[in-house]
C-alpha cells in the first residue's frame, strides 16, 4: 500500500517523535457546517489528544456524522486535520489519516493476523485482555468481544492521524470495557489523536471525555456538568 | 455431396410429434402443454423471419446492412444482459455496460477474425460475418451477463467488508479486489468449461452442423477451434471489461460505496 499518513507525513503532517519513538500528532480535527441526513451543520473543534464524547438516542445521526467525517457518505460541509481539507485529498489518504473503526467490524483474510501490516507488540494484546496467540486465530472463531477489540487494535496499528470511534465497547463486559478504555486513553494521549467517541453510558463518558456533546432535534448541544 | 433438401411437410412431421409431446404432458398434468406449443411456434416464427433477413442480407450483401443487423443483435445482447442481473446498475448503466463492454470484445475479436484469419472476399461477407458474430455475442453475452451478477450481488453481500477495508484506509481497487476478481473468474468459467469438454462430452453446434452440410470432418474441426478461439477472446476480455467499467461505478469520485446505485431485486 503506497500511500500512508506517515510517509506524507514529512510533507504535510506535523508529527514529533517522542521517547517511544512513535510519532506525536499535533493537529487539530475541525469539522466545519458538516450536514449528513438530519443533522444540520455541525461545527466542532477537536484539539491533538482531546476526546470529544458524543451521545444521543439511537437513530439521531452519530454514527452517520462520524461516517460524513471519515467521508463515506456523500455530505454538507468540509473537514479539516490540520492544514488538510477533507476535499483537496483523495478519499483513501483522507480515511487513513482519519481513522473509523465501526461498532462491529469486519474480517475478510482467513486468520486474524493477515490483517495487520505489521504484527503489534505482544503488550498490546495484554492490556486489551487478548491472549498472545489472538493473531493466529481464524476470523471464524472470534466472540463479538473479540472482533471489538482486535477492530480497535488494527485501526490503532495502522497509525492514524485522528479516530472516530463509534461504541468501541459496546460488546464488552464492564471489566473488558474499562481495561480497552483505559488503553486507549493512554494511546489517544500518548500519539495527540484528536478523537470522536460515540459513547451511551455515563460513568464511561465521564472517565473519558474532555468534552461531551449530545445530539438531539438535528443538532449538536453542549453538555458541561457531568465531568466537572 | 450436396445436403438433403427438407421441405416444409416433412417439417410438419416432426412438428406433429411435438404436438405429441405436449398432448402427453397434458395427459399427466404438467401444466406445460401450454408454454411448451407457445415456445415451438415462436421457434418456427422466429427461424423463419430470421432466414428471409439472411436471405435478403446474403443476396444484397452490402456493408451498410451487415453494420445494422450486428447493431440490432447487439442492442438486443444489451438488454439481456440488464434483464439477467439480479441488482443492476441504475441509470442506464447496467445496459451501458454491458453493451460497450459486448461491443469493444466481441466486434473486435469478429473483425479480427474476419480480416486476419479466415479471410473472405469481401471481408464482411455475410455467410461469415454474421454467424460469426452471432456465436461471439451470445456467449460474451452470458459471460458479462454472469460477471455483473456476481460482482453486484456480492458488493451488497459484503457491504460491511468493502466499507471497513475502506475505513481501514485502503483504495477502493483494494477494498473490493477480491469480489472483483471472483466475479471475473465466474464470467470466464463456462467458456473454460466449455472448451474441455468440447468433443469429449459433447459435439459442438456448428461443427456438427458443418459436417452435416457435407464438410469434411477434418475442415470442420478446423474451424471449431477457430470458433472457440475467438468465442474465448470475446468472453474474456469482454467480462474483464465489463466488471472493471462495472466495480468503478460502484464507487464515487470520493472512493465511497455507493450501493444506493443498484436496483431493489424484483420478485
Amino acid at each position: 500500500m503506497a500511500s500512508t499518513c506517515q510517509p506524507a507525513g514529512s510533507r504535510h503532517c506535523h508529527f514529533f517523535s517522542t521517547r517511544r519513538g512513535k510519532a506525536l500528532s499535533e493537529e487539530c480535527l475541525r469539522l466545519d457546517r458538516v450536514a449528513i441526513g438530519e443533522l444540520a451543520e455541525v461545527s466542532l473543534d477537536v484539539a491533538p489528544g482531546e476526546i470529544v464524547c458524543l451521545s444521543g438516542a439511537s437513530g439521531s445521526g452519530k454514527s452517520r456524522l462520524l461516517r460524513a467525517v471519515a467521508d463515506l457518505e456523500p455530505h454538507g460541509g468540509e473537514a479539516w486535520l490540520g492544514e488538510r481539507a477533507q476535499s483537496s485529498l483523495p478519499g483513501h489518504v483522507w480515511r487513513r489519516c482519519v481513522m473509523l473503526v465501526p461498532a462491529e467490524s469486519h474480517w475478510w483474510e482467513e486468520t486474524v493476523g493477515e490483517h495487520f501490516p505489521q504484527e503489534p507488540e505482544a503488550s498490546e494484546l495484554e492490556a486489551l485482555g487478548l491472549a498472545p496467540d489472538a493473531l493466529a486465530w481464524q476470523v471464524g472463531r472470534l466472540s463479538t468481544g473479540e472482533k471489538q477489540r482486535l477492530g480497535l487494535l488494527r485501526a490503532v496499528s495502522r497509525e492514524p492521524g485522528a479516530l472516530l470511534l463509534d461504541e468501541p465497547t459496546a460488546n464488552l463486559d464492564d471489566a473488558t470495557s474499562e481495561c480497552v478504555e483505559a488503553w486507549l486513553k493512554a494511546r489517544i494521549h500518548e500519539r495527540g489523536w484528536p478523537t470522536l467517541w460515540v459513547a451511551h453510558d455515563r460513568g464511561q463518558i465521564a472517565r473519558v471525555a474532555g468534552r461531551h456533546r449530545r445530539i438531539a432535534n438535528g443538532r449538536l448541544e453542549e453538555v458541561d456538568a457531568a465531568w466537572t | 455431396m450436396d445436403v438433403i433438401e427438407l421441405s416444409w411437410w416433412q417439417l410438419a412431421l416432426a412438428a406433429m410429434m411435438v404436438v405429441l409431446l405436449a398432448a402427453c404432458t397434458v395427459v399427466m398434468r404438467l401444466g406445460m402443454g401450454r408454454s411448451l406449443l407457445v415456445a415451438a411456434l415462436r421457434t418456427v416464427i422466429q427461424l423463419a423471419l430470421v432466414g428471409l433477413v439472411l436471405e435478403a442480407l446474403f443476396a444484397a450483401e452490402r456493408l451498410v446492412w451487415v453494420v445494422l443487423m450486428a447493431l440490432a443483435m447487439l442492442l438486443v445482447a444489451g438488454r439481456e444482459v440488464m434483464a439477467r442481473q439480479k441488482r443492476r446498475l441504475l441509470g442506464g448503466w447496467a445496459f451501458g455496460i454491458g453493451t460497450l463492454s459486448m461491443f469493444l470484445s466481441s466486434f473486435t475479436v469478429a473483425v479480427l477474425t474476419l480480416t486476419v484469419v479466415i479471410g473472405p472476399e469481401p471481408w464482411y461477407r455475410p455467410q461469415y460475418a454474421i454467424p460469426l458474430l452471432g456465436m461471439l455475442l451470445g456467449n460474451t453475452m452470458t459471460g458479462v451477463a454472469l460477471a455483473l451478477d456476481r460482482l453486484t450481488d456480492t458488493a451488497w453481500r459484503q457491504r460491511g467488508v468493502i466499507e471497513n477495508r475502506l475505513m481501514l484506509g485502503e483504495p477502493w481497487q483494494v477494498a473490493i479486489g477480491g469480489i472483483r476478481r471472483e466475479a471475473m473468474r465466474s464470467g470466464l468459467m463456462p467458456m473454460i468449461n466449455a472448451m474441455a469438454a468440447a468433443g469429449v462430452v459433447s459435439l459442438p453446434g456448428m461443427m456438427t452442423g458443418q459436417i452435416l452440410a457435407g464438410t469434411a470432418p477434418a475442415l470442420a474441426v478446423k474451424y471449431q477451434i477457430l470458433i472457440m478461439f475467438a468465442i474465448t477472446l470475446g468472453t474474456g476480455f469482454g467480462t474483464l471489461a465489463a466488471v472493471s467499467m462495472g466495480s468503478r461505478r460502484l464507487f464515487d469520485g470520493r472512493e465511497r460505496l455507493r450501493l444506493d446505485r443498484l436496483a431493489a431485486p424484483q420478485g
